[in-house]
């Protein structure tokens, strides 16, 4: 968007709305609902997904022995399809090794480092993202539930004032587009919720999978704001409040985007 | 080797047309992108892919750089026998990919 245009949208069509609102539970809408019919058709069928892919290298990674203690995922985990079913749709949850949420990726990582004794895996790489797709598949069709934990309760908020705060050269908050202005047109694109329902996802734009804070960081650029190192807390805290927000919302991973 | 997924029916009746679908994993890099120093990316891409039955060519596609990553290719034949449909892809830098499906024709 041009700057000139940008400032016309920011004050004809934020600036008249008041203070951001939340979505009522019922009229929550996925990103999927606003996708066109042949997106759509890609994300539904496993053999055009081409999310799949990196599903079936997080499938090899799952049983393969790495590290200083010869392990594989498979080795503790066992079959995935038991052992990971609904883990993804409670993350970030609370890491007593960590002493604050944690999101997915950061939870592999543990287990990566602490049981196998191998390097962590840097966020973003394709190792990474494919074990976070493998893992969060388990889970597809499976409502978010973030646990009413005290400990977390914290970051929430710090998530929700991150949410909801101006931030960046267009002054902008999360809120006043995925709050306030759901539904209606960003030049030519609509504007979603903003529900994290199927990451790591394949974005049409990217031509790759992505992750969540790879998508927060497409965000706060499009904003001019100063974004975070990757597995930065503010993103952590980001996620754990966009989670909540979307609370009952069927798990999508690996969901296709435009 | 690339990842590939094929989505062709396992059983036909004789006669039938059938659809084919391919996917597979590839950066499909186009050779016009800059790297961060502004130097171009060098081409690197799948030019090639073949479908045959039963070892007699049916489907054969050339690809470009404006093709997609993750290139997803479906056509159609005519279930004429039992056998198996194999799949080739082949590419710059010596790619290749092979895989392949049964199909019983009754
Ligand atoms: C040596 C055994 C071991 C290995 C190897 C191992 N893990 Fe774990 N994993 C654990 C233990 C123990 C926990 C913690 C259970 C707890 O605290 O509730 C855990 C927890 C997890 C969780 C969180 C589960 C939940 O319910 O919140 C995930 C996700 C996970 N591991 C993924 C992986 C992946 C992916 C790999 C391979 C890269 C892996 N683990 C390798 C032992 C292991």
């Amino acid at each position: 968007m041009k700057p000139a245009a940008a400032v016309v949208f920011a004050t004809a069509v934020l600036g008249a709305t008041a203070i951001a609102a939340e979505i009522p539970l019922a009229d929550r809408k996925s990103g999927y609902e606003y996708m066109g019919r042949e997106t759509r058709a890609m994300q539904d069928d496993d053999t055009a997904n081409p999310g799949m892919l990196w599903v079936l290298d997080g499938e090899a990674l799952w049983n393969r022995k790495e590290g200083a203690a010869a392990k594989s995922c498979a080795d503790c985990h066992g079959d995935a399809r038991a052992s990971m079913k609904g883990v993804a749709a409670r993350y970030p949850a609370f890491s007593t090794e960590r002493g604050r949420p944690v999101n997915l990726e950061q939870r592999i990582n543990i287990c990566r480092a602490e049981q196998q004794q191998s390097t962590p895996l840097p966020f973003e790489s394709k190792e990474l993202l494919a074990l976070a797709a493998y893992v969060g598949r388990q889970s597809r069709g499976m409502p978010i539930e973030i646990a009413d934990d005290e400990r977390t309760k914290p970051f929430l908020q710090a998530g929700r004032e991150l949410f909801t705060q101006r931030q960046g050269q267009l002054n902008l908050s999360c809120a006043q587009c995925h709050d306030d202005n759901w539904g209606q047109k960003l030049a030519g694109a609509v504007i979603p919720q903003g529900h994290p329902t199927g990451y790591p996802l394949y974005r049409l734009e990217w031509q790759a999978l992505g992750s969540l804070q790879r998508r927060l960081r497409n965000c706060l650029f499009g904003m001019r704001a100063v974004s975070y190192p990757s597995g930065a807390p503010e993103y952590v805290d980001l996620e754990l409040y966009l989670m909540w927000r979307a609370r009952g919302m069927p798990i999508e991973t690996p969901a296709v985007r435009p | 080797m690339a990842r590939a997924l094929i989505n062709a029916p396992a059983k036909a009746k004789r006669g039938d047309i059938i659809e084919i679908k391919t996917l597979i994993s590839h950066n499909m890099e186009t050779g016009f992108r800059p790297d961060n120093t502004g130097k171009a990316v060098p081409r690197d891409i799948i030019t090639d892919f073949i479908c045959k039955y039963n070892g007699q060519e049916i489907f054969r596609a050339e690809l470009f750089p404006a093709i997609a990553a993750n290139p997803f290719l479906t056509f159609y034949t005519v279930a004429t026998e039992s056998g198996t449909l194999s799949f080739e892809w082949t590419g710059d830098n010596g790619f290749t990919a092979t895989e392949s499906v049964d199909i019983t024709v009754e």
